[in-house]
């Protein structure tokens, strides 16, 4: 209780009044063992964090940024190696400690959040018990206090009904309420240092603001946040000094307001460009792009047909499963859409909103229980199969991990050539030399035909299954959240290149994510989809701007934002 | 069941409470049909090779009371026919089976001309003490070796892998007969003759349970593994617990279920596979005795003991259904 109130009555956004809580010079994390397999991932960290402060570490996959964070509570991981110059806490060293020493803090003065309560709580145990168990472990009071502590602490990161919640799992609790759980695990004994690791990634908007929410109260109550995030919006809503990590090492840090508006790095700069949002429209995220060879498709495309006829339109798609206790649920409601040719049609939702679905169904690969889907004017649910698959042929479809979608013992060049072959027989001779010139066109090159999947890194593939997707020449890719699992600046690349290809090659797109800002940069219009229902249908700038639908607005409100105005706004409302 | 998120906290409705107890009370209705369906099925297809076997049943008998090898006359088989109801159409002759079944009569034997329920739970008591103690000595063998060397680093992992390859290889008899070597002869700590008391049935438990423990080990070492590079178990870890009790206490959970699946088919395999520990052992049991009714062809004790075997079978795998629900709460909510 003490640390609570001597915390409530420093103020987090000066520096100077404030108690140094954790100091890091020169952090340094090795994996492996000694020689060519060693792995220098952490190089040089210097971190400062002082009371009821908040500092993030920002940075994309393998930045060493939760490496960092971990080796603060001693779990770095399997076969690691920490050193540093300075590794204090609470003016005691964290260096060479026992784990005897390190139980005692861990929980208690430092507590842990991970990403996704689903897998980061026991999926087998109710989270009640998971909380009393960070009690037990600290010999925190007895059975019946600790039940009253437990209920007590649920309620304060906002879980209702805390005494029927504690009784459930993991898996049993929706997205928000099991990472309010997660985090009441962690927090429990009201730890002075709360880590966490990417806390809202996965979340669904407006759970993730209400995660935001609950984070932002900790900070109110002086505990001391360190935030990792690959994602700068979030991190603009909380922290208070930005830590950008690159390759293990910091490449700049400072005050939140100067790192997001005068980043002093272009590494900086390049991330905060790199994220789409309404100001991105219509401009480039990244800095290179592919190159089309003129020619490499046919200009026999369906180009000439009927432009008056929009090429998909989808008419009151309603679309049941049953559940295995047999109950039907029905996914989509009565959805209608049109797609023209060489536009970008954006499906906006949460998840099990039934966007994912709706494109089943737009490709043919779900039969609808009522309404119809026509390409270029022809109804194209229930026709023949024959003439099914050569609609198909006309639309690809990209996932959100390809790798899944990859026959993991096929090289690139069999994944390309079996697709080329597939749409079109002539092209058997020359299909290396054709599936050679897609990966450049997608940016990669010829090398890289003869490598595996399984040896790319994610953007590689993405580039791949989009090159597999063009080539079959088709007039529609889906896009079903085909940039989500990718780090900001890879996203930048991707969402470039199809723009590239949109404009080179008029395919139109309908592009399926829980992302407002990817929608918003991509769409010419946009669907906004709630519980299976089209809520709202209009051009991007109209959604977006003008809300009509109560959700929309209030997914709109939910959403992070980088800018200024509302940096500042954020910042006084503190 | 996916979770439909409406972005407010609102949990599915398959998560309330008392759905979800309505549909374990179906789940567990539902499982014990099957397992009703199945022991059917074995009476049935047990009755139908019987009657429809090569050889005269009535021969067979005669034969086996006679210690004879002959053909018999029709005079002579008459009242055999009449007394078994072999005379009867196969249709009636079903229905009394498996009403005498429901009425816990197996039958007579041919040889020892005895009803077959009395010689079984004359020999079964043995060999069900057995076979349970096989099982839950090859756990308590298992769960402190899978604790010891699993999930610490791949050098320990390997080793303890190897190990329970080399055991799960071992042939039982060869297991018995070191056994015997080693403790009873050369130590003398236990009997060489064989019985039924505690002291005469720990090598025949040890010798049934080394194999098996290997098994067990084998197919829950992959889980534990698996779950050990959960992000629970960081989370357990950061929460002060120590690498020991996030073993203990979270992961080994998560490894038993395919480890109670193979204890159910192993259930299966010692109360018919014990025949070989109870020679090396000299041990009585009903291996002893489904070997010699199987050399006399006397088919109403073989198809006793066979319908008695699958109906513990099936049983014991009801009971491993029950169990996984506890082990792993997710599987209640599905149907």
């Amino acid at each position: 209780m003490n640390a609570f109130a001597q915390a409530q009555v420093m103020s987090h956004d000066g520096m100077g009044a404030s108690r140094l809580i954790l100091e890091v010079r020169d952090l340094n994390v090795w994996f492996g063992q000694d020689g060519d397999s060693r792995r220098h991932v952490v190089k040089g960290v210097d971190l400062e964090l002082y009371a009821g402060q908040c500092i993030a570490l920002v940075g994309e996959s393998g930045s060493g940024k939760s490496v960092t964070a971990r080796s603060l509570i001693g779990l770095a991981g399997a076969g690691s190696r920490v050193e540093a110059a300075n590794l204090t806490f609470e003016g005691e060293t964290l260096l060479g400690r026992s784990d005897r020493w390190w139980r005692h803090v861990r929980g208690s003065k430092i507590g842990l959040i991970l990403q996704d309560a689903l897998v980061s709580l026991d999926p087998l145990r109710p989270v009640g018990k998971e909380i009393d168990e960070a009690l037990w472990l600290h010999r925190w009071g007895d059975r019946a206090s600790r039940r009253e502590k437990i209920l007590k602490i649920l309620g304060q990161v906002g879980v209702p009904e805390p005494a029927l919640r504690a009784k459930q799992r993991s898996g049993e609790l929706s997205g928000g309420l099991r990472q309010r759980a997660l985090i009441a695990a962690a927090i429990a004994l009201h730890p002075n240092v709360v880590i966490a690791d990417e806390p809202t990634t996965a979340l669904d908007v407006t759970v993730q603001a209400q995660v935001l929410g609950v984070l932002k109260q900790m900070l109110a109550r002086g505990t001391s946040i360190i935030l990792i995030s690959h994602d700068l919006a979030v991190v603009s809503k909380l922290a208070d000094i930005i830590y950008v990590m690159r390759g293990g090492s910091i490449v700049e840090a400072g005050p939140r307001d100067r790192v997001l508006n005068r980043p002093r790095h272009r590494y900086t700069q390049q991330l905060i460009d790199a994220v789409p949002s309404e100001h991105t429209k219509g401009t480039r995220l990244s800095a290179d792009g592919g190159v089309l060879r003129p020619g490499l498709f046919s200009q026999s495309r369906g180009r000439s047909s009927n432009n008056r006829v929009p090429l998909l339109d989808a008419r009151n798609i309603v679309k049941t499963f049953r559940s295995p206790d047999g109950i039907r649920r029905t996914v989509v409601k009565g959805v209608s859409f049109t797609l023209a040719r060489g536009e970008t049609l954006g499906i906006v939702g949460e998840s099990g909103s039934g966007k994912s679905t709706l494109a089943r169904v737009a490709l043919s690969l779900e039969t609808p229980d009522s309404g119809e889907v026509r390409f270029e004017g022809r109804i194209w649910t229930g026709a023949v199969p024959a003439e099914q698959r050569q609609i198909r042929k006309r639309i690809s479809v990209v996932y959100q991990d390809p790798l899944s979608s990859f026959d993991p013992r096929w090289r690139v060049s069999r994944i390309l050539t079996d697709a080329i072959t597939l749409a079109n027989p002539s092209r058997a001779q020359d299909a290396r030399q054709y599936a050679a010139a897609l990966l450049e066109a997608v940016g990669l090159e010829p090398v890289h035909l003869d490598r595996w999947p399984l040896q790319m890194s994610g953007g590689q593939r993405q580039r791949v299954a989009i090159a597999r997707a063009i080539a079959t020449e088709p007039e529609i890719i889906i896009l079903d959240e085909a940039v989500s699992a990718l780090d900001v600046s890879v996203q930048a690349q991707i969402l470039d290149l199809l723009t590239d290809l949109q404009a080179q090659l008029g395919i139109s797109y309908l592009f399926i994510s829980h992302d407002l800002g990817v929608i918003h940069h991509m769409s010419d219009r946009v669907l906004v989809m709630k519980d299976g229902k089209a809520v709202e249908q209009g051009t991007a700038d109209q959604v977006f701007y003008h809300p009509k639908h109560a959700y929309t607005q209030s997914l709109l409100a939910s959403l992070p934002r980088l800018e200024y105005a509302q940096l500042r706004m954020a910042a006084s409302a503190r | 069941m996916p979770v439909i998120s409406s972005g407010l906290d609102m949990v599915p409705a398959d998560d309330v409470q008392p759905r979800s107890s309505s549909n374990l009370t179906r789940r567990i209705l539902r499982r014990l049909g099957a397992t009703l369906f199945v022991l059917w099925g074995t009476v049935t297809i047990t009755f139908l090779v019987l009657s429809i076997l090569p050889g005269d049943r009535a021969t067979i008998l005669l034969n086996i009371r006679s210690g004879q090898a002959i053909e018999r006359t029709p005079e002579e088989l008459a009242p055999i026919n009449a007394a078994y109801g072999f005379d009867q159409p196969i249709a009636v002759q079903y229905i009394r089976y498996v009403s005498g079944l429901l009425h816990g009569d197996l039958g007579a034997s041919y040889e020892l001309q005895r009803p077959v329920l009395n010689i079984i739970s004359e020999q079964i008591a043995p060999t069900f003490t057995l076979a349970i103690a096989a099982l839950v000595l090859a756990w308590i063998f298992t769960i402190p070796w899978t604790l010891l060397t699993a999930g610490r680093g791949a050098r320990l992992g390997a080793f303890g892998s190897a190990a329970e390859t080399i055991l799960a290889g071992l042939p039982q008899y060869w297991v018995g007969i070191l056994l015997l070597i080693v403790f009873a002869i050369w130590l003398n700590w236990f009997p060489v003759i064989g019985g039924t008391g505690l002291v005469n049935t720990v090598l025949p438990t040890v010798t049934l349970a080394v194999p098996l423990a290997g098994f067990i080990g084998q197919s829950i070492r992959s889980e534990f593994d698996r779950a050990m590079r959960e992000p629970f178990v960081l989370s357990a870890r950061a929460r002060g617990m120590s690498a020991a009790g996030v073993r203990a206490r979270h992961v080994l959970r998560h490894a038993l279920i395919p480890g109670i699946t193979l204890s159910g088919w192993a259930i299966g395999h010692l109360l018919s596979g014990t025949v070989l520990v109870e020679a090396v052992f000299a041990r009585p049991g009903l291996g002893a005795v489904l070997v010699n009714a199987v050399n006399t062809k006397d088919f109403a004790l073989v198809s006793g003991i066979l319908i008695l075997n699958s109906f513990l079978y099936v049983l014991i795998n009801f009971i491993v259904d029950l169990i996984y629900l506890v082990v792993d709460p997710r599987l209640r909510d599905k149907a």
